[in-house]
């Protein structure tokens, strides 16, 4: 049987992977971005210097031929299911047996006046860093519009450069829509201390023009022209799906899928950023672009190809990212705006980089989620509390082996608890303490 | 802030300009009384001024010149005593004849040996010197050593005002730390061992044919890893490869290797050096200083600048805050200040941290341990500090050793107390990224690494063995031989030459992870039994591979972070960055009893449907259908 992958992201890999643990078929990765997988999270690190872009591939090269992985580079035009057949830009064809996509994401783009010119650019793909390198040469100040993960990590890449940055956001404060509103505030601040020109509640109106197609200004919502060499637009990301409009496989926002991750054609199944859930799991969206999910439904879809059904379940919910120097963690529920059921402990340092934040249920006393900004908790003790929906008081007085910041460093757990000792009239001692063998006991237990 | 930290560098470069140059600015005569103070043997100073002829009082422009003339007539006079003490290679006669020494005097305070020779050039070249510098050597000493690390200190602080966290912006573009090109570091590799062969040959061609050998093998290997490695994406991007000559690392690392080649094999050269440091030497120990007091002395100097840079790179990070402390305490303390303080109290000298084969001159010579630069040798292990030095080194190597390693892993010595650790921890830490990561790379150090372990216990068992029975033959080798084959190779070549010099070429610890025979140990000890392991954290790494990046020993952490796998490695030297760069939180540095047996987890699957905590590993759940 010969299996085409079209993406070679973490999820089409993922899948190539786990499709060659549990089988001899045929595998062929089809993508026109890169001859070999590379780790997407990293770019912002090559352009930074921290890193080559051959220290972002997490396999060697000899890895794909050792475990009979074809490779092709390629554009994939369209898909003709009827045929099991894909078409390739240039007049190529390839024959299937089933068909994964995992074709990703592309940036948003709202209809903003000028949005094509020349320095206009996402920060997604391998060429989207291509643009950015190629425009920084003696760029006096880059504005980037959109304020979520992609957007302050773009502000980072340009700071590390000591290229100045204005960033538009729409929202009052940054990622409100998502963090509680200390945390930020607290991201906000961090922004604003990294020399960032932060602009909030300001949105793009126009992209000005150089009268040779490049782009030279910004007109904002408040009327205020920017000159600018740069405009990156990061307000999100789409399914990349435009070339299966025509293909008969059922899309909405992205390509729709059960499950199983099987689309409405046999044989044809989507995974990663473009896939959309028919279903999705209580808390979870329909379409989500998170690295950790494309992974899971590689491993996923693999069984399913390979003949093995498995629904994907994502599981609780987890996420992290860094923003300049703070670090953000979260598990479970952590709403922008908490649920009236929901009670909330916050824990903030005096130097205003780090924070916990530990949610409950007001009525049953269960622990619903954490939230953290600077300080690492343990991913599997955080992931066990939340699932037996264990008691608040049973949480913090253990809160200790949730802790996974290195060796050392101080621990603010007990504050925690004073905080929670003060919100609830109680007198609760802290139990346990941070290391591995304390988290492994608990674990097994 | 921009403004100091160009200051701070001029400063650094002019220093360095003024030491590198120090080393022209005397002129040399030897006269009658610079040879009675630094020669007490009357026979050789007789011999030495009769060979000397008119060369005596004779005034030269340059060490170069004194040297070029008074290298031949040290080695005459060795001939010239030889002769009249009755030795005549030519038929065989390879000891003296009793009857032609002097009454009463023995072979050995009558003739002179090669080592002779090299002690009386240092010290007839350095204290010879007249001139600009050593009638200022004081000022010099400040505007050399005391500047470069004011300098240095001046460019690091205003580091202080940034926001602390991970700085390695740029490190890729900068031509100081980018790193070379595989043809380039070829290039280097043949140059290192073409300089090695050059000077072997003048003393033994076997091992001069034995390194044209390794070398020849080397650069085949690395050709062929690049080539199976081939880039295959080749646009070109600023930041994509070292696609610039890293000009500034290749220098730094020339300047490196030529240092330790002049140092190791001839210090006659450097003796300005040692002049500008004998009111510290004479201060600490009482003695002038020889050239492993200069060693020891920069050695010192850089790890402590370099070791402020690091605090303040780190000072967000108090595991990188305390461990560049302890290797900072250790090098002043324990490999620097007590074995000065030591020789002052008239007893060995000894490095108390430095365990088997680190030391082997300690084991190896423990009937005669000699004072550093000096003539004075003391029958060390007669004395009981010397039986309790001899004792302390046994409890070391066979009891603290694989004590602490088993309960912290290797790290409490690798990267908290040793010194070329230290070194390659502070001085080093700008090149960490520059390790080969790939497999290949982690098959050759497993050969390389054990090799050289290997070679040290047999060395070790042949010295025992020639000190239990007197006889030094083992079948056809001889054990002396063996000795100084390792000396040169490992003791000199390896550890000095390439371990440091190759910095900036090959990152910084060349030594640590292909070469070090405790290492090696310690290592087996950290894989098989040891409480030490780096774990993940769940599904929270994105394989940025930052981790695998600034792994100075060359572990592909994101392999095992991917796969929520925890790292246990032989070759893990647990220094932390690989925690403190990670942008997720994925990896913790722990020391665990509870699972000790089963640290080596079986990949956690990725897919957390829920988890199973059974043995230590992670099942999946899944919902079949």
């Amino acid at each position: 049987m010969h299996i085409a992958i079209i993406g070679n992201g973490i999820s089409g890999i993922t899948a190539a992977r786990y499709i060659r643990k549990l089988s001899d078929h045929q595998i062929t990765v089809i993508s026109s971005e890169s001859d070999h997988f590379f780790s997407r999270t990293a770019l912002m690190y090559i352009y930074m210097g921290h890193m080559r872009f051959e220290d972002t591939k997490p396999y060697e090269n000899w890895f794909w031929e050792k475990n009979r992985i074809e490779l092709k580079k390629g554009f994939v035009e369209k898909v003709n299911h009827q045929n099991s057949e894909l078409l390739f830009a240039g007049g190529e064809k390839m024959k299937y047996d089933k068909l994964i996509l995992a074709t990703g994401s592309a940036s948003n783009k709202f209809g903003w006046p000028g949005q094509d010119l020349e320095a206009v650019h996402g920060m997604y793909s391998l060429q989207d860093l291509e643009a950015m390198e190629k425009h920084s040469d003696g760029l006096e100040r880059a504005v980037i519009v959109g304020g979520g993960l992609i957007g302050i990590e773009m502000a980072e890449m340009f700071h590390s450069r000591n290229i100045p940055v204005t960033f538009l956001v729409r929202e009052t404060d940054f990622w409100n829509g998502v963090l509680p509103i200390e945390e930020s505030k607290m991201i906000g601040r961090h922004i604003s201390e990294n020399h960032i020109d932060l602009q909030l509640a300001t949105e793009l109106k126009e992209i000005i023009d150089d009268g040779k197609g490049k782009a030279c200004a910004v007109i904002t919502s408040k009327g205020e022209r920017i000159e600018c060499g740069f405009v990156g637009l990061t307000a999100g990301v789409h399914p990349n799906i435009n070339f299966l409009k025509e293909s008969g496989i059922e899309i909405q926002r992205g390509i729709v899928v059960n499950d199983f991750l099987e689309t409405n054609i046999p044989n044809i199944y989507a995974i990663g950023d473009c896939a959309q859930m028919t279903n999705p799991k209580p808390g979870r969206r329909p379409v989500e672009a998170i690295w950790y999910t494309g992974r899971m439904m590689g491993e996923t879809v693999a069984y399913n190809v390979c003949g093995k059904k498995i629904a994907y379940d994502p599981g609780l919910w987890f996420n992290s990212a860094k923003f300049f120097e703070i670090e953000y963690q979260v598990y479970g529920t952590v709403m922008a705006k908490m649920a009236d059921n929901h009670e909330a402990i916050y824990w903030e340092h005096s130097d205003g980089r780090k924070s916990i934040r530990v949610i409950y249920d007001k009525n049953t006393e269960e622990i619903v989620g954490f939230n953290l900004m600077g300080v690492r908790f343990r991913h599997e003790v955080c992931e066990k509390w939340l699932k037996e929906k264990t008691n608040v008081d049973v949480v913090l007085q253990d809160l200790a082996i949730a802790n996974f910041d290195p060796e050392f460093y101080k621990t603010h757990e007990h504050e925690v608890l004073k905080i929670y000792n003060q919100k609830a009239g109680k007198n609760l001692t802290p139990k346990k303490k941070r290391g591995w063998s304390q988290a492994f006991k608990f674990l097994q237990s | 802030m921009k403004l100091i930290k160009n200051i701070g560098l001029a400063l650094f470069i002019l220093a360095l300009t003024i030491f590198v140059a120090s080393l022209t600015l005397s002129n040399h005569t030897l006269t009658e009384a610079v040879l009675s103070k630094n020669i007490s043997n009357t026979y050789h100073q007789e011999m030495i001024k009769q060979q000397a002829g008119d060369l005596m009082g004779k005034e030269f422009g340059s060490n170069v010149a004194f040297i070029n003339a008074f290298k031949p007539v040290l080695n005459n006079s060795l001939e010239a005593l030889d002769k009249a003490s009755g030795v005549d290679r030519a038929n065989g006669i390879w000891n003296a004849v009793p009857e032609k020494l002097p009454k009463g005097v023995s072979e050995n305070d009558y003739r002179m040996f090669p080592n002779t020779v090299d002690d009386y050039l240092f010290s007839l070249t350095k204290y010879s010197a007249g001139g600009l510098l050593p009638g200022n050597s004081n000022w010099f000493f400040l505007l050399s050593f005391i500047l470069a690390a004011l300098g240095g200190l001046m460019y690091l602080l205003p580091d202080l005002n940034l926001i602390p966290g991970i700085k390695n912006n740029q490190i890729y573009d900068s031509p100081a730390t980018r790193g070379i090109t595989f043809q380039v570091r070829m290039i280097f590799l043949g140059m290192t061992i073409l300089t090695s062969i050059l000077m072997v040959f003048f003393k033994y061609l076997l091992i001069g044919i034995l390194t044209i050998a390794a070398g020849i093998f080397i650069i085949y290997r690395i050709y062929k890893t690049n080539k199976e490695n081939n880039v295959s994406f080749s646009k070109t991007r600023k930041a994509t490869a070292p696609k610039g000559l890293g000009w500034i690392g290749i220098s730094f690392g020339i300047f490196l290797i030529l240092f330790y080649v002049t140092l190791y094999f001839f210090p006659e050269y450097i003796t300005n050096w040692t002049l500008m440091l004998d009111p510290i030497s004479e201060s600490l120990s009482g003695n002038t200083a020889g050239r492993w007091f200069l060693y020891g002395f920069l050695y010192t100097m850089v790890m402590f600048v370099m070791g402020i840079r690091m605090l303040i790179k780190y000072r967000h990070n108090n595991y990188q805050l305390i461990r560049t402390g302890s290797v900072m305490f250790f090098q002043t303390a324990f490999a620097f200040l007590i074995p000065e303080f030591l020789l002052r109290l008239n007893q060995p000298y000894m490095d108390f941290k430095n365990a088997w084969p680190l030391d082997y001159d300690f084991f190896f010579e423990i009937d005669k341990m000699y004072g550093q630069g000096t003539e004075f040798a003391i029958a060390g292990w007669a004395t009981s500090v010397g039986t309790m030095m001899f004792i302390w080194g046994i409890v070391l190597t066979l009891i603290v050793v694989p004590f602490f390693t088993y309960y912290f892993g290797k790290r409490w010595y690798c990267s908290w107390v040793c010194g070329c650790g230290g070194l390659a921890e502070t001085l080093g830490d700008p090149y960490r990224q520059l390790s080969d990561k790939s497999l290949t790379a982690w098959k050759y150090e497993r050969y390389i690494i054990h090799g050289v372990l290997v070679f040290a216990i047999v060395m070790t068992g042949m010295v025992i063995y020639t000190y239990m029975t007197g006889s030094s033959n083992i079948l056809f080798l001889d054990s002396y031989n063996v000795r100084s084959w390792y000396g040169f190779f490992i003791g000199s070549m390896f550890s000095g030459i390439v371990g440091t010099g190759f910095y900036p070429l090959m990152g910084n610890r060349v030594w640590c992870r292909f070469g070090c025979p405790l290492a090696a140990l310690m290592g087996l000890v950290q894989r098989f039994q040891s409480r030490f392991r780096i774990t993940t954290n769940g599904g929270q790494c994105i394989s940025c591979g930052n981790c695998s990046t600034y792994c100075e020993m060359g572990i592909d952490v994101r392999a095992y972070a991917q796969r929520g796998q925890n790292v246990v490695r032989a070759s893990c030297v647990g220094c932390g960055i690989c925690a403190a760069v990670c942008p997720r939180g994925v990896l913790r540095l722990e020391n665990g009893t509870v699972d000790i047996d089963n640290r080596v987890t079986e990949l956690k699957t990725v897919h957390v449907k829920s988890i199973n905590f059974k043995d230590g590993a992670f099942s999946l759940e899944g919902n079949e259908v």
